[in-house]
């Protein structure tokens, strides 16, 4: 957030900076009027009576003191909220011309991210890793498959909820190419914290390359030993839930591997994308994300290698 | 004074017994069947996906973990949608498949027989499950589809979906009495 990579990260970072300074000086000055106060008053040697003389008389009406005080507080509020509300003005005009459409649906607890630009023999659907281009603004279209989730990319942007039944729309842009980490940011069941999203912005010819990638199917598997990894993948329970664009597999209830080699983590920013990884997470799910819907798949060592190196060619 | 011991004693009792019906475990509850369960052939014809090889194995126990869970119930109604048993049975009112919130049951009523319905398959269109999805999800899709005509404890079925239905929760439903299948129509004797 202390960072910000996009324009509108940008205003809310100014704005951030605005109301957390004009705070802390308020803060200050109250802190500074009761020392006075304190040094001010007169004090009473200990034994002495307390003084009672003033509880029969009337309470004197506000000072001027008091109703200057009440005036610059309510005119410094009123300061903020309009800041607020330019802020988000602003924010929200940001110019979308030429904008890379992507609908974004928060699952448990897994992002899928279908891009939908273009002809319709265009779109192609990948999971908690989005590619964007550096400069360009992106529109996403916020869905939720089950409960409700939120979406924050504290770098790019601010909050918005993901709620199931409903529509609700998010633009950024990115100025900068680099990594951007994001987060469910609304509490959504189990492993609300693994929920990891990654929007990676790249300069625009590295993205219109990886787009046109992600939209050619799966490659046919070069070596015996990944095609016995496919015949697994067809035949067990993988495909009851996963999608490998190109093969028979077109569940969408687990995120596309269609090219799942090429991002860099596994389960939502639960592990970082190696063999060694994969392969534990495909034996035993609940070890590494309990509560994941994905279950564990019984498998021999042989089987399971050879599940794993057909995965790994899905680039 | 006797009573009243005895009855927070009750209490508490339940209290503690309602403790387990959501308890949740995260590792697979039912292990495989090893070599020792016989296989079974496979009866569906049909099978998602590319279709394995041989028969199944069935279970060598008759009655799965879930029946008392009613986190696993739910999560055998989710997989009822997942695994697209809703597209032929509705959502229990059955269509192109039978009913399965109704008394009749044409292979059995029971955990055994549901479970070797789904894994082997059955003629005229049930695709057979066995070896495309894990005997641990089997059984939660077992243990909701007894709950769709009321089999199971009324604190364990689903009092609610998480997409748009119309019908009332299975909660709600009148317990069947399950009994086998009436016989299909025969056409009239001396008909053309």
């Amino acid at each position: 957030m202390f960072e910000p990579a996009g324009p509108q990260a940008h205003l809310i970072l100014q704005l951030w900076h605005l109301i957390a300074w004009t705070c802390a000086g308020v803060f200050a000055a109250i802190l500074l009027v009761l020392v006075a106060i304190l040094l001010r008053t007169p004090r009473a040697p200990m034994p002495a009576a307390p003084d009672l003389s003033t509880t029969d008389k009337a309470e004197p009406g506000p000072r001027r003191s008091v109703a200057t005080a009440v005036v610059a507080s309510a005119l410094l509020l009123l300061a903020l909220v309009v800041a607020s509300v330019f802020t988000d003005r602003a924010v929200a005009r940001m110019s979308l011309v030429d904008a890379v459409n992507i609908e974004l649906t928060g699952h448990q607890w897994w992002w899928s991210a279908r891009y939908i630009n273009g002809p319709v023999s265009d779109t192609f659907t990948t999971a908690n890793e989005v590619h964007i281009p550096v400069g360009r603004p992106v529109i996403f279209t916020l869905k939720a498959d089950d409960v409700i989730h939120s979406i924050w990319v504290p770098r790019l942007a601010g909050k918005k909820d993901l709620i199931p039944g409903r529509t609700a729309s998010l633009q950024l842009r990115a100025d900068e190419p680099g990594v951007y980490q994001g987060r469910c940011a609304e509490f959504c069941g189990l492993e609300h914290a693994f929920m990891g999203l990654q929007i990676v912005a790249d300069p625009a010819d590295r993205y219109e390359a990886w787009a046109a990638a992600q939209r050619r199917p799966a490659s046919e598997p070069a070596d015996a030993q990944a095609l016995r990894g496919r015949e697994l993948f067809l035949s067990q329970s993988c495909a009851m839930c996963h999608a490998v664009q190109g093969t028979t597999a077109g569940a969408q209830h687990g995120p596309d591997l269609t090219h799942v080699a090429g991002r860099r983590e596994l389960a939502a920013g639960t592990l970082p994308n190696t063999r060694e990884n994969l392969q534990a997470w495909i034996a035993d799910p609940q070890k590494h994300k309990p509560g994941t819907n994905m279950p564990s798949t019984p498998l021999s060592q042989a089987d399971l290698s050879a599940l794993v190196t057909y995965l790994e060619t899905l680039k | 004074m006797r009573a009243a011991a005895l009855l927070s004693v009750l209490a508490v009792a339940t209290a503690l017994a309602a403790c387990e019906r959501e308890a949740r475990r995260f590792e697979t509850t039912v292990p495989s069947p090893g070599a020792s369960a016989p296989e079974s052939p496979r009866v569906g014809a049909l099978q998602p996906a590319t279709p394995q090889q041989g028969g199944v194995k069935l279970s060598t126990v008759s009655q799965g973990p879930y029946e008392g869970n009613a986190f696993a119930v739910n999560q055998g109604k989710r997989l009822f949608r997942w695994y697209n048993c809703n597209g032929c049975h509705a959502m229990g009112g059955g269509s192109i498949g039978p009913a399965l919130m109704d008394d009749q049951w044409k292979y059995g009523s029971s955990s055994s027989a549901i479970f070797a319905s789904i894994m082997q398959g059955r003629p005229e269109g049930m695709p057979s499950f066995g070896g495309h999805i894990t005997d641990d999800q089997a059984w939660q899709i077992v243990a909701y589809v007894r709950s769709m005509s009321g089999q199971l404890r009324k604190d364990v079925e689903p009092s609610r979906g998480d997409t748009l239905s119309g019908g009332e929760p299975e909660v709600a439903r009148k317990p069947e009495k399950p009994r086998p299948a009436d016989p299909p129509p025969q056409p009239p004797v001396g008909s053309r």
